[in-house]
């Protein structure tokens, strides 16, 4: 929990990690992957306050109890959400598996949720492995990185019939939300991998699955806005855009936090720290410092409430997946309104 | 405008100096040419590390992008425009494009090298040429440079009925506007003098006075995003490499 100006604020850390991209756990010939990919993650760091920067072999490997002061004892955060990624072409033992993800909640009960994945072109196995893991952890929800390398392909998309059938499945068993990660590659390469159509045609089909896009879609934030305006089930992960944007370029901040509050709405906003990228005790503590400015050509966007931040924060990931939040940070029954509402119908009609 | 870190918005920066004669040529070139993501020349976002031209007329330009895994579609364009806006250089008898530092690096240079198209340099891994992906970024260049002409009409306090008559030759000139225009040219949009400021970047027909304030708000967020990008890819290539 975090207290400001007499304000409690439950915070729900909803996308936040525990990899091992030591170079013990890289893959004998992908070693330029493994090294590409955490020394991209690595860069991303550079954008938060300097003082929050660590050295690569730390972010290599960071410890459990570097996680524990830093998400919980120092960083606010009442429930940190694992967002699993294998990449287990590059990552002998896999990137941030659900095993290692849980591991670690199973040793500080109450602290953590542990969300499994799965890669619809893994078949039959991976609907034993999906069904399995969903059974021991009692995850209610999958991360699914659609740029995932497997077996010579470089991706996939939520619409393809394969992945359907997990979703499925998926449902089934209980799964409510499905987070999704899009990145650099898919097959075919000469499509935008980025492209978000294929969350669009799931989140249609599936209405009672809730699609939490993370990133917000960046680098397509605009094709996400629109497909959330006219989707119920379509939520905003904004990890990336406080931990990437609000320090390092706070105009740029704003205007996407503007847009997002415009075609989203606060009630489908939730906070990420994308921990080990980013420590979540700057963000938290910015982000309920945090107003859109005074400025001309903001004077359009909306203003943001104490609600608004506590919804944001946490209480919007407590629905989702259904966590108790104490007395003391829950709202009033009468704060705050959908922001997005009437403009859905604009949108809707047009 | 997008701002860009003013170390990698000078020319010089990555490139030994300010190259005179046949290599300022070359550089010339190269600003020419774009990251189709972010709409702005490769010169200006700092990706060329190195341009030079031997005494025989041999150029070797050499580009960096802000991260290993950027998108290998859009790596590709770059390298590619490169090539043929450096060949297209009066002078320049040979030229040699090198991506550095990317997961498809060796596919890229050896398909451009080769002029073999992007299907052929990616066996197996690709259906198309880049001809719609390269459109479709465009027609997002369209709505983003929508919203910088608009934006200061709208703050004039022109009405949807006002901008939806207005014509480009109407149009306050700006650059702004000369760069709105050859977007629209380089998709076959409606680039005349009469033809009308808001239209639809795919249909290319004319917005209607009551999708008006919908337009102008998707052209605003096009623009966001884009923006917000290019801060995300600046910092991301001031990390890698230390520029500062």
């Amino acid at each position: 929990m975090y207290e400001k100006d007499g304000e409690k604020y439950f915070i729900v850390d909803s996308h936040m990690h525990y990899w091992d991209a030591t170079p013990a756990n890289w893959v004998p010939g992908a070693e330029q992957y493994a090294k590409g990919w955490i020394e991209c993650f690595h860069a991303y760091q550079s954008l938060g306050p300097k003082e929050t920067h660590w050295p690569i072999e730390k972010f290599e490997g960071y410890t459990e109890d570097d996680l524990m002061k830093d998400v919980f004892e120092d960083g606010h955060v009442d429930i940190g959400i694992f967002q699993p990624t294998y990449l287990k072409e590059w990552y002998r033992e896999g990137f941030n598996t659900t095993e290692r993800n849980a591991a670690l909640g199973e040793k500080h009960p109450g602290k953590f949720i542990a969300n499994t994945r799965f890669d619809p072109r893994d078949g039959d196995v991976g609907l034993v492995e999906l069904r399995r893991n969903v059974e021991r952890y009692g995850s209610k929800g999958v991360k699914l990185y659609t740029a995932e390398w497997n077996n010579g392909s470089r991706g996939y998309k939520l619409s393809d019939p394969g992945c359907y059938r997990f979703l499925e499945e998926a449902q089934k068993l209980g799964i409510k939300n499905i987070h999704v990660h899009k990145g650099p590659t898919i097959w075919p390469l000469d499509k935008d991998a980025f492209d978000v159509s294929d969350v669009d045609h799931a989140a249609t089909d599936f209405p009672d699955l809730n699609f939490i896009i993370e990133h917000v879609g960046l680098p397509r934030i605009e094709d996400f806005c629109f497909m959330a305006t006219q989707e119920p089930n379509v939520y905003a992960g904004l990890s990336v855009v406080i931990g990437g944007l609000m320090h390092a370029r706070p105009k740029f901040f704003a205007k996407v936090m503007g847009e997002l509050m415009f075609w989203v709405g606060e009630d489908k906003m939730t906070f990420g720290s994308d921990y080990g990228i980013w420590e979540p005790k700057w963000q938290v503590e910015g982000f309920v410092d945090w107003q859109m400015p005074d400025d001309d050509e903001l004077s359009d966007y909306a203003k943001l409430t104490t609600a608004t931040k506590k919804k944001i924060l946490g209480l919007n990931a407590a629905k989702l997946y259904d966590i108790k939040v104490p007395e003391e940070c829950q709202l009033p029954a009468d704060a705050g309104t959908p922001a997005a509402q009437d403009d859905a119908q604009l949108v809707t009609g047009a | 405008m997008t701002t860009i870190p003013d170390a990698l918005a000078s020319p010089a920066e990555g490139s030994r100096t300010r190259p005179a004669g046949l290599a300022g040529a070359v550089y010339a070139a190269l600003a020419t040419v774009r990251d189709p993501e972010l709409d702005q020349p490769v010169t200006t976002l700092g990706f060329v590390s190195s341009c030079t031209v031997t005494g025989e007329g041999a150029a070797q330009v050499r580009l960096r992008l802000p991260t290993y895994f950027c998108a290998p579609n859009f790596a590709f364009l770059m390298v590619a425009d490169a090539y043929d806006a450096v060949t297209a250089v009066p002078g320049v008898q040979s030229t040699e494009v090198i991506l550095d530092d990317h997961f498809a690096s060796d596919a890229i240079n050896a398909g451009v090298a080769a002029r073999a198209g992007f299907v052929a340099s990616f066996d197996g891994e690709a259906t198309d040429e880049l001809d719609d992906l390269r459109a479709t970024f465009l027609r997002k260049a369209v709505l983003a440079g929508t919203d910088q002409v608009c934006r200061p009409l709208v703050d004039a306090g022109l009405t949807p009925a006002e901008l939806t008559a207005l014509t480009l030759g109407a149009t306050p000139v700006s650059p702004e506007l000369d760069r709105l225009r050859q977007r629209r040219r380089d998709l076959n949009l409606p680039a005349h003098d009469s033809s009308h400021l808001l239209i639809d970047p795919t249909t290319g027909n004319r917005i209607r006075e009551s999708s008006v304030p919908l337009h102008l708000r998707r052209a605003r967020l096009t623009r966001t995003g884009i923006d917000a990008n290019t801060s995300i890819c600046s910092g991301m290539l001031r990390a890698r490499y230390q520029t500062t």
